[in-house]
């Protein structure tokens, strides 16, 4: 294994770089937004650097090719670059620099390369503009070269189409394509998985380990240390612009010395994690041991039995057709949809993008009728009837949205949101009393009822809009990837919170998400979607736990799990 | 692609048919007969009777309708009463002077637009502010008072241009600067936005981490998704160059279009007023379908769907 | 079911993680880096400018005791000085009385030119903006056609037609505007019709009806003032342009761009005349867009 590496041969490091700061005149006070910062990367080593947004990863990343942003003060020393002081750079020397020994790949290819050239003039770009080589048909040639080495099929139609014309992997592969056209020494690598399904992450790391197999160096940004366990040599936690823990992979993961870095760990849902508190996870002191993390979380409430049928789909199936200028090809979107949820029960829907489950939810919510087949809702036709029909029993069934945000009226306060929510008249007194007690239910008092949501932070509109959902006192809630834009501890805690109610309230859940470790922490049932259909569905650990169709196969193994990224390590020792 | 390119040319066909139908119900709409309407300030035996059968008003309203069409689609604009002669003529004569000015306005105020928008995008705090307030100060200038500012420096006290006139070179300068500098102004402030809204993109941060140097970056890359909004604006331009083309004639005294048209409109001469505006529309719709069209050509994703 | 402990998992924070680790969230730092930090200076010099405008138009008289419309011909063409700020015109009267009583003229067209536009471009705008294709289709078709006709030559048509004045300019500047407000209203309306806050309101079980009114109309209506505001400079730019062309209020009347049309034929001789009025109008319409703009961004911050 590669870590093996800088230990044995002491290679000359590509990056060297001690007590790094970046500030910005005029931001955060004049204090600087990074300090203490300690880097090194030898040629062949990934280093990992993991935080949640806000931790000053990616500007830390970027200040090594002097690209932190516009009045970016930058001070450390050393600062080396292929063993010449990076101090003393000015702006050309850095320009020299980029792309041939350093080469940055981005989140989400769509907007990181120029969506009005096409793959092979932004992969060639490099190659030109450094002058590596000069003939239109050499640069040709190195551009197929570098798109073959990224595993993209059939390179010489492929570098003639644009970004949008490809598929997420692909368009990803083309970044770092155009990333390592000229061979940098160390490839920079900013949330370059972030915006990709499980499966389409896992073959994109493969090309980037392949990159470190061929010599050179990572550095990997990731907020998810699972991402990291299976890859990174030495993994560097960032929080609030510091460093709180670093060291080798194996033992930042299985001793974490900086409590954050614990909770980071602990924070992560799984099938472990089911029936306990995330937020309440710690570890047993002694315990921990060099294979296994042992934490210990409180548990949840005792769950109520599932009782009558809420949610009946039944056979629903939907297709789209495009516009006449497209030519009129017909898309099936969801196909032989059928489930039910009962009462105090917890569906989960998980799947890729573009699985259907968004469309799913929206036929479910009544808000898209289904070509096909039928919803019923206690008991009552719900797709069937006009929407004047539905009216009536348009409380029983509420939504908890990814965007709380987008989902409120710019104008109104956190009290006539969850206002608007609540059923009946009632005096005035008596309403803002309800209020006050569905906010307290969610963990925000009384000072949050004249808030305006811009001023809240994410995990307090997701409680907001967990509020505003309860205020109807629905018999089911469709939650759409509610926790999927929050940081990792911000989610324990909201995941806590829909886990608790849920239990005390005996409300059933139909929650939809990509991410396979919050259904299993979450989910009684679940049903697993591929292309509009349900390719499996059962009790959730049968279906996790002994999974029947190649496709959850696939889906679970390429799950990042810091036990098996560990465990994969060892093995290629 | 192709379907769009026809889609947009149709929707330009039923534009300029709407506005030419609109200016028929406008006439018709109006308080008054036609003929009084037509005639102007103009009084002479035999006039009224005389318009009565060019317009056809003895039909019935459909049938003047398509009478109306059918001659302007032969090129056929009435006759100016005021002037005793055909509008065509009329304005045919005045057409080169003006779109001569427009022209080279307009040539003008794109040079100047893209050139500082290429220079201060995303440079220093201090030439962004002075450029985006210089920009305001322009916009903000009605067009003759520029050229009343320029004709008191340069051709009263300097001499160094003609005060009026239409004849050679220099009789153009002041002119075409008076009516390019405002127009500058609204087109540099369009285009610096949206370069700066690019260069905030991820996209240029991927191109500058390949070591591409900042006036590239610009040019090659940003440059052309600025020119997205840009092009929209077009239409406007064109609009507004026409219209300002009226008003900075008037300042210099030159001869065109404007004089024709502000001549008509104060003698209440309708037809000719009629005829120039339709003439300026057709201009702009044939004008924006070409600008709609070249969008779809630089923008990729466009052609896809 | 046992009801637990009412708090209990509000405190949920892991016993050996410090208390503000629980509820750590900070905005990106991108959100706080190199935003602009615009001068406020600008803003402040143009809302007082603006305050003196609109203190001119209601009472004109408070700023100056000279009478506008009547001058001393022995006082004609005297330059800028202590006696008359900025000079006489040919015929002896006051430039800076004639600038401060034309403030109302130039105000009064722009904004009513504005209110005619606008208002046609709402109710069109709504329209357009709601999810009928064959409407959206009609009223859009109507915009092009109207935005065929350059906005300078339409207003000079409509002059033709109705005659000139005050009212008739007002009238034609604002039909002239009603694409360019009736698109961004039309914009508008679509945005919000768009959002997830309006989906959400169909799940609380309103009525069509009832959402347009609770979140469509007042969220578009939120915007008009800002609207008015950015449009106001442009229009009247345009309504300067056709009272210099004499389509507008008739001499003597002090309107700015009258006062630069009489100015032509002193040019040789005196400046003052035709400067003045020329830069109160740039003035106003810079002042105008300053504050606009402004208006604008902040707007925009909010939604976004």
């Amino acid at each position: 294994m590669s870590s093996v590496w800088s230990q044995k041969d002491r290679v000359a490091p590509i990056v060297e770089v001690r007590g790094l700061s970046i500030g910005f005149a005029g931001a955060n006070g004049g204090k600087p937004i990074v300090t203490d910062f300690d880097l090194t990367v030898s040629p062949g080593e990934c280093v990992a650097l993991v935080g949640e947004s806000g931790s000053g990863k990616s500007i830390t990343a970027r200040s090594l090719l002097n690209l932190a942003g516009e009045g970016a003060r930058t001070a450390a020393h050393p600062f080396e670059i292929m063993g010449r002081d990076a101090r003393s750079f000015g702006e050309a020397d850095w320009r020299k620099l980029r792309g041939t020994v350093t080469g940055l790949v981005m989140q989400d290819a769509l907007v990181s390369l120029d969506p009005l050239r096409t793959i092979g003039q932004e992969v060639a770009e490099v190659i030109s503009s450094h002058r590596i080589l000069t003939d239109p048909g050499a640069i040709r040639d190195r551009t197929l070269e570098t798109l073959g080495k990224v595993g993209i099929p059939n390179p010489a139609d492929r570098a003639l189409q644009y970004a949008h014309q490809l598929s997420g992997g692909l368009r990803q592969r083309a970044l770092i394509a155009s990333a390592i056209a000229a061979d940098p020494d160390l490839i920079i690598a900013d949330e370059p998985t972030t915006s990709l399904d499980v499966t389409v992450q896992a073959q994109v790391l493969q090309v980037l380990a392949e990159r470190i197999r061929e010599g050179a160096g990572l550095l990997l940004i990731s907020h998810d240390l699972a991402v990291v366990a299976g890859i990174a040599d030495r993994v560097i936690v960032m929080r609030n612009g510091r460093v709180v823990d670093s060291g080798p992979t194996r033992d930042v993961l299985t001793h974490p010395r900086h409590p954050y870095t614990r909770q980071l760990i602990a924070a992560v849902p799984s099938g472990q994690s089911r029936g306990s508190r995330l937020a309440s996870a710690r570890f047993e002191p002694g315990a921990v041991d060099t294979t296994a993390l042992a934490i210990v979380r409180e548990p949840l409430p005792q769950r109520q039995a599932a009782g009558a049928v809420v949610l009946e789909v039944e056979g629903i199936a939907k297709s789209f057709t495009a516009p006449k200028a497209v030519g009129r090809t017909k898309s099936v979107v969801l196909q032989d949809i059928s489930f039910d949820v009962r009462a105090g029960e917890v569906v989960g829907i998980v799947g890729e993008s573009g699985s259907g489950k968004s469309t799913c939810a929206k036929i479910v919510l009544g808000l898209l009728p289904p070509d096909e087949g039928e919803v019923r809702l206690l008991g009552e036709p719900w797709s069937s009837v006009a929407e004047a029909g539905r009216r009536r029993l348009r409380r029983k069934l509420q939504y908890i949205p990814q965007d709380a945000l987008s989902s409120f009226d710019p104008r109104y306060r956190v009290k006539d949101i969850v206002a608007e929510n609540l059923p009946g008249s009632g005096s005035r007194g008596a309403r803002r009393e309800r209020i006050v007690s569905l906010l307290d239910l969610v963990g925000l008092n009384a000072d949050y009822l004249d808030r305006l949501p811009r001023s809240l932070s994410g995990g307090q509109r997701q409680r907001v809009s967990i509020a505003r959902a309860l205020a109807a006192e629905p018999s089911i809630i469709v939650c759409d990837e509610p926790v999927s834009a929050l940081d990792i501890c911000i989610q324990a805690q909201v995941l806590d919170l829909l886990a608790e109610l849920q239990s005390r309230l005996g409300t059933a859940l139909l929650f939809i998400s990509h991410d396979l470790g919050v259904i299993e922490h979450l989910c009684d049932r679940v049903l697993v979607f591929q292309n509009g259909r349900i390719v499996e569905q059962g009790a959730t650990e049968d279906v996790l736990g002994r999974p029947q169709h190649a496709y959850t196969k696939s889906l679970l193994a390429s799950v990042p799990d810091i036990q098996r990224g560990l465990r994969a390590d060892v093995a290629a020792a | 692609m192709w379907s769009r390119i026809i889609s947009r040319l149709l929707t330009s066909l039923v534009v300029a048919w709407a506005s030419v139908t609109a200016t028929f119900l406008a006439l018709h709409a109006l308080p008054g007969r036609i003929q009084d309407i037509l005639a102007g300030d103009v009084e002479y035996p035999g006039l009224r009777e005389a318009i009565a059968a060019e317009w056809g008003l003895d039909q019935s309203l459909p049938m003047q309708y398509f009478e109306f069409l059918s001659r302007i689609l032969r090129g056929d604009f009435g006759t100016s009463y005021v002037l005793r002669q055909p509008v065509i003529e009329v304005v045919g004569s005045q057409l080169l002077p003006t779109v001569e000015l427009a022209l080279t306005a307009g040539v003008l105020a794109i040079v100047i637009a893209g050139l500082i928008a290429l220079l201060t995008a995303g440079r220093g705090r201090l030439s962004r502010e002075l450029a985006s307030f210089v920009e305001l100060v322009f916009a903000s200038t009605p067009v003759f008072w520029l050229g009343i500012l320029l004709l008191m420096a340069f051709s009263f006290n300097l001499r160094w241009f003609p005060v009026s006139g239409a004849e050679g070179w220099s009789s153009l300068v002041l002119p075409a600067i008076t009516l390019a500098l405002p127009t500058a102004g609204l087109l540099t402030q369009v285009l610096r936005e949206a370069m700066e809204k690019t260069l905030d993109q991820p996209f240029v941060t991927t191109v500058r981490s390949r070591g591409v140097g900042e006036f590239i970056i610009r040019w090659r890359h940003v440059l052309r998704h600025a020119l997205l909004p840009a092009v929209t604006l077009g239409g406007w331009l064109i609009g507004g160059l026409l219209g300002g083309a009226v008003i900075t004639e008037k300042v210099f005294g030159r001869p065109g279009l404007g004089t024709v048209t502000l001549g008509a409109v104060l003698t209440h001469d309708v037809p000719v007023v009629l005829t120039v505006v339709l003439l300026a529309a057709f201009i702009h719709v044939a004008a924006s379908t070409v600008l709609d069209i070249l969008y779809v050509l630089i923008d990729p994703r466009l052609r896809a769907q | 079911m046992t009801a637990p402990s009412h708090r209990a998992f509000d405190t949920a924070v892991p016993l050996d993680v410090p208390e503000d680790l629980a509820g750590f969230e900070t905005p990106h730092p991108s959100a706080t880096i190199g935003g602009p930090r615009r001068v406020r200076l600008g803003l402040i010099l143009s809302g007082v400018f603006v305050a003196f405008l609109i203190a001119a138009s209601i009472a004109p008289s408070l700023f100056t005791h000279f009478d506008p419309l009547v001058g001393d011909f022995s006082e004609g063409l005297k330059p800028p000085g202590w006696a008359h700020l900025f000079g006489t015109d040919r015929l002896g009267r006051d430039v800076f009385a004639r600038t401060v009583f034309g403030t109302r003229y130039s105000l009064l067209i722009g904004f009513g030119g504005v209110a005619v536009g606008l208002g046609a471009g709402i109710v069109l705008g709504i329209i357009a903006g709601q999810r009928n294709r064959i409407l959206d289709e009609a009223v859009s078709r109507l915009f092009d056609m109207l935005s065929s006709f350059p906005g300078v030559l339409l207003a000079m048509l409509i002059v033709t037609f109705l005659g000139q004045g005050m009212l008739n300019i007002a009238i034609a500047v604002g039909i002239a505007g009603i694409p360019k407000f009736g698109r961004v209203v039309r914009a508008q309306t679509q945005l919000i019709r768009d959002a997830d806050y309006v989906t959400q309101a169909a799940i609380y079980g309103l009525s069509r009806w009832q959402v347009f009114i609770r979140h469509v109309l007042p969220n578009v209506l939120v915007a008009i003032p800002i609207i008015a505001t950015v449009y106001i400079g442009s229009t009247i730019l345009i309504v300067s342009g056709l009272s210099f062309l004499g389509l507008g209020p008739q001499p003597p009347t002090p309107e700015w761009g009258v006062m630069l049309a009489e100015s032509r034929d002193v040019l040789r001789v005196a400046w003052w005349p035709g400067v003045f009025p020329g830069l109160a109008i740039t003035a106003t319409v810079i002042a105008f867009s300053v504050i606009g703009n402004h208006l604008q961004q902040r707007f925009e911050g909010r939604l976004a």
